[in-house]
């Protein structure tokens, strides 16, 4: 109990999953094995470790006093050139992972061999924000599934990389892509779209594993006739954003998927789409079976400053309540109860300028100097907010919700744009603001119970690096300067690190094969995998 | 009915022409901006330059910390807009200006899109700015001399290594930069690349180490991480040290470079200094 005994633990779990790897190994990924993810820690078997969204390895091997020791066991080479910003998968020792470009691949996962590679050809036209990114596949069944930039579900065979069925979501034509990683629920592929420095209007779908029929689409802009609808201008709703490219969580015991949302467009400028712009910068409630909304919360109403709430909605039971922890875009970490929507909290947890006051139901509201001006002027945070859509991670163990942040302020201009289908559509732009140079990174570990700070640790430069944490009390984080560091878990004091020689833009998982622990973390164009000696 | 079916005939036949021809005009694109003085297009390209542009080359193409005033009618890597274009698509390698779509902010553009912007930084240059009244022979000799900034700064393969280079400088910051930089170097550290365009951090920020057995270590950081750190001291000995390892590690965000207030640097043989170095960043 006190940790006398931690070797016994550790034999216990790692014993565990050895045994699993022999009975599951060929053994298809069902809907039953993802909701019990828990129970088979040596795979990381979705986007964010299991549903619930915490990003938590139970694996512990690789722990506190012997992560000094943690080395290099092999790296994968992708030729992609941008951000590598891919959380892979883990089944029964194959790793599956995306990169830029459409590229999808499966290794072994002790080796890092190659088993097959899959990249589909991009239209020379497409022109997606932010990089030609992905963020990573599902798998169910014997199938994996990614989102393309051209706007495309893909399901491919997972033994061979093969096309099993390929459907067009959406034209990207006029700024439709998927960068996200899907989320496998039940039989269905769940996925939202990108596309707010469009002018999309946003969409979260669900797909039919098994023949690529789509089964819902939720509009995170409501049309004529739906509530919500009211919240927009005229036509603005037409070109209005929100869309949903970061992968949420979901609930088995209320059948719900949280999934968040983006910036409404023109994202720095609110004339022409006045009212709170629903569901823009929203977490939203959605019955898994047929898309309808249970419920939403707003975290920033009528945006303008680029604020997208797509950060992954963490699921934290605490006090006897079912809660979902997010830290926000827009500088405050929010609680908020998941079974109604309702607020319980929210929290400051970096430099933030455009708020002073909350509204009845204790949301932050904006103040008046928060808007843009065609001059420009300087708000907290910056366009990037203090963080983004770097995965964070909750350890149960500690208590502590583990994100990475930066405080950086930048001026916000706005000017009047007219609205072009497949052209950028911003209505001006930001500029970082000299005035609070140096911006300064972190990673926090805050107490959801209270918003509290309790620990953090200051990087050189701000990162967009995600954050796991382990049983074995540790966080794993990386750092813009390329560095793979391992933190105690409970004071953030680095206890190990490694130059990886890019830059990290990833989040990193924990799996084990034949009992053996790896960490494994995307940087500069490769994959990286760690294990004791 | 007939006579309009003709003429519905002929107009369709004249805008396939039409069509066509500026097709061909969209083909030969790398030559020639087929928006040139549209000021429509200008305005297009406002947009987006807002958007695309203006992060480093301010609002107004004025040129910000990091990127070059483009409002200048001469630049340095382009000469006409052909060049601009491929500039624009392609960026300039060895320096901050990225490809067309890879600086991981702004959406990457098409090449209408592109014209449209060299339609609108055409539109905003000033002829004459960019010049200095100054005397640049003698801006020459006091920069070599006794206003001492070749003991830290080079032009043209001659002085120090300690601060940046400045042979193209005067290429690419306004006059009026050039002097905030000499009489308030605080004020703004040298942009070093940031985000997706990081790809070396320096910023010129002055540093003190002291070894584990004692020595002082007093210079400009070339490079940081959280565990390592590579100092040049003054005197261009470069140092590779390891955080954990060292006595104390301060850093400051004022610039090793001295304040030359007027009393130190005339007004005048400031400008003549600023006159020495736009025509050698011209060059």
């Amino acid at each position: 109990m006190n940790g006398t005994h931690p070797m016994g633990v550790r034999m216990k779990i790692v014993g565990a999953g050895m045994l699993l790897t022999v009975v599951a190994c060929h053994a298809q990924v069902t809907f039953d094995r993802i909701v019990n993810a828990a129970k088979e820690p040596q795979n990381w078997l979705t986007y964010s470790g299991d549903y619930s969204g915490k990003r938590f390895s139970r694996l512990d091997q690789i722990n506190a006093t012997n992560v000094s020791t943690l080395t290099a066991k092999w790296v994968y080479q992708t030729a992609a050139t941008g951000k590598l910003e891919t959380t892979p998968l883990v089944v029964d020792g194959i790793l599956y992972a995306t990169a830029q470009d459409n590229r999808a691949f499966a290794l072994d996962a002790r080796m890092g061999r190659p088993i097959w590679m899959y990249q589909r050809q991009i239209p020379s036209d497409i022109r997606p924000c932010c990089g030609r990114v992905n963020r990573g596949m599902a798998i169910l069944g014997d199938k994996v599934f990614l989102g393309t930039l051209d706007a495309h579900v893909i399901a491919l065979d997972a033994k061979t990389g093969a096309v099993i069925w390929d459907v067009a979501a959406a034209d990207y034509k006029i700024g439709h892509s998927f960068t996200v990683a899907p989320l496998a629920v039940k039989n269905l592929i769940v996925i939202g779209v990108s596309g707010g420095e469009y002018g999309v209007r946003g969409f979260i779908d669900a797909y039919d594993a098994d023949t690529g029929a789509r089964k819902w689409r939720f509009w995170t802009v409501p049309g004529p006739g739906e509530p919500g609808h009211d919240t927009w201008e005229g036509d603005s709703w037409k070109v209005g954003g929100a869309p949903a490219w970061n992968t949420g969580t979901f609930d088995p015991t209320t059948n719900q998927i949280f999934w968040p949302t983006g910036n409404p467009s023109p994202s720095n400028r609110g004339e022409g789409r006045a009212g709170d712009n629903l569901y823009s910068n929203s977490l939203l409630a959605l019955n898994a079976d047929t898309g309808k909304l249970n419920w939403y919360f707003q975290f920033t109403k009528h945006d303008e400053h680029d604020w997208d709430a797509t950060q992954v909605p963490v699921m934290v039971d605490a006090g006897g309540k079912h809660l979902i922890a997010q830290a926000d875009r827009n500088g405050f970490f929010y609680i908020v109860d998941r079974t109604n929507g309702k607020l319980i909290s929210a929290t400051p947890y970096g430099k933030q300028t455009w708020s002073d006051s909350k509204d009845a139901d204790g949301r932050p509201t904006a103040n008046k100097n928060a808007a843009p001006t065609l001059e420009g002027h300087t708000v907290c945070p910056g366009a990037l907010g203090t963080t983004n859509f770097m995965a964070p991670a909750y350890n149960p163990q500690t208590g502590l919700f583990y994100v990475t942040a930066r405080d950086q302020c930048d001026i916000f201009s706005t000017a009047p744009q007219p609205y072009e289908a497949g052209h950028a559509y911003y209505g001006s732009a930001y500029f970082p603001s000299e005035e609070a140079r140096p911006y300064l990174g972190f990673l926090k570990a805050i107490d959801p119970q209270t918003g509290e700070i309790k620990e953090k640790f200051q990087h050189v430069s701000p990162t967009w690096s995600g954050v796991l944490s382990t049983a074995g009390g540790l966080v794993f984080s990386g750092d813009a300067e390329g560095n793979f560091i391992a933190f105690d878990a409970k004071s953030l004091k680095p206890l190990w690190h490694f130059q990886m020689g890019g830059a990290v833009y990833a989040a990193p998982i924990a799996f084990a094969v034949d009992g053996k622990e790896y960490v494994a973390i995307a940087a500069g164009s490769a994959l990286f995998a760690f294990a004791l000696p | 009915m007939r006579k309009a079916e003709v003429s519905l005939e002929a107009s369709s036949v004249f805008r396939a022409a039409a069509a066509f021809l500026f097709m061909i005009g969209l083909c030969a694109a790398q030559d020639r901006n087929p928006f040139a003085g549209d000021s429509k297009a200008a305005k297009a390209g406002e947009y987006e330059f807002r958007i695309n542009c203006a992060l480093c080359h301010g609002l107004g193409a004025h040129g910000g910390g990091r990127g070059p005033d483009l409002t200048r009618a001469q630049k340095k890597h382009t000469h006409n807009d052909a060049e601009m274009f491929q500039t624009i698509s392609n960026g300039i390698p060895g320096t901050a200006m990225p490809a067309n779509g890879t600086n991981g902010q702004g959406v990457g553009m098409t090449d209408e899109e592109i014209w449209q912007i060299i339609t609108y930084i055409r539109s905003q240059e000033v002829k004459s700015a960019g010049t200095s009244s100054g005397n640049a022979t003698h801006g020459k000799e006091l920069f070599y001399g006794d206003a001492n900034c070749s003991m830290c700064h080079m032009v043209d393969g001659k002085g120090g290594r300690l601060g940046p280079e400045l042979s193209g400088v005067g290429g690419s910051r306004t006059r009026e930069a050039l002097i905030d930089s000499v009489r308030e170097p605080n004020r703004r550290l040298a942009w070093g690349l940031t985000e997706s365009t990081k790809e070396f951090p320096q910023e010129y920020e002055s540093v003190t180490a002291v070894t584990a057995d004692g020595k002082t270590i007093r210079g400009v950081t070339l490079n940081e991480d959280s565990f390592t750190v590579q100092i040049m001291d003054s005197n261009e000995r470069i140092h590779l040290l390891e955080k954990d390892k060292l006595k104390s590690f301060q850093k400051t965000r004022e610039s090793a470079m001295p304040k030359y207030d007027a009393d130190v640097l005339s007004d005048k043989d400031l400008e003549d200094i600023v006159a020495f170095l736009i025509s050698a960043g011209a060059k």
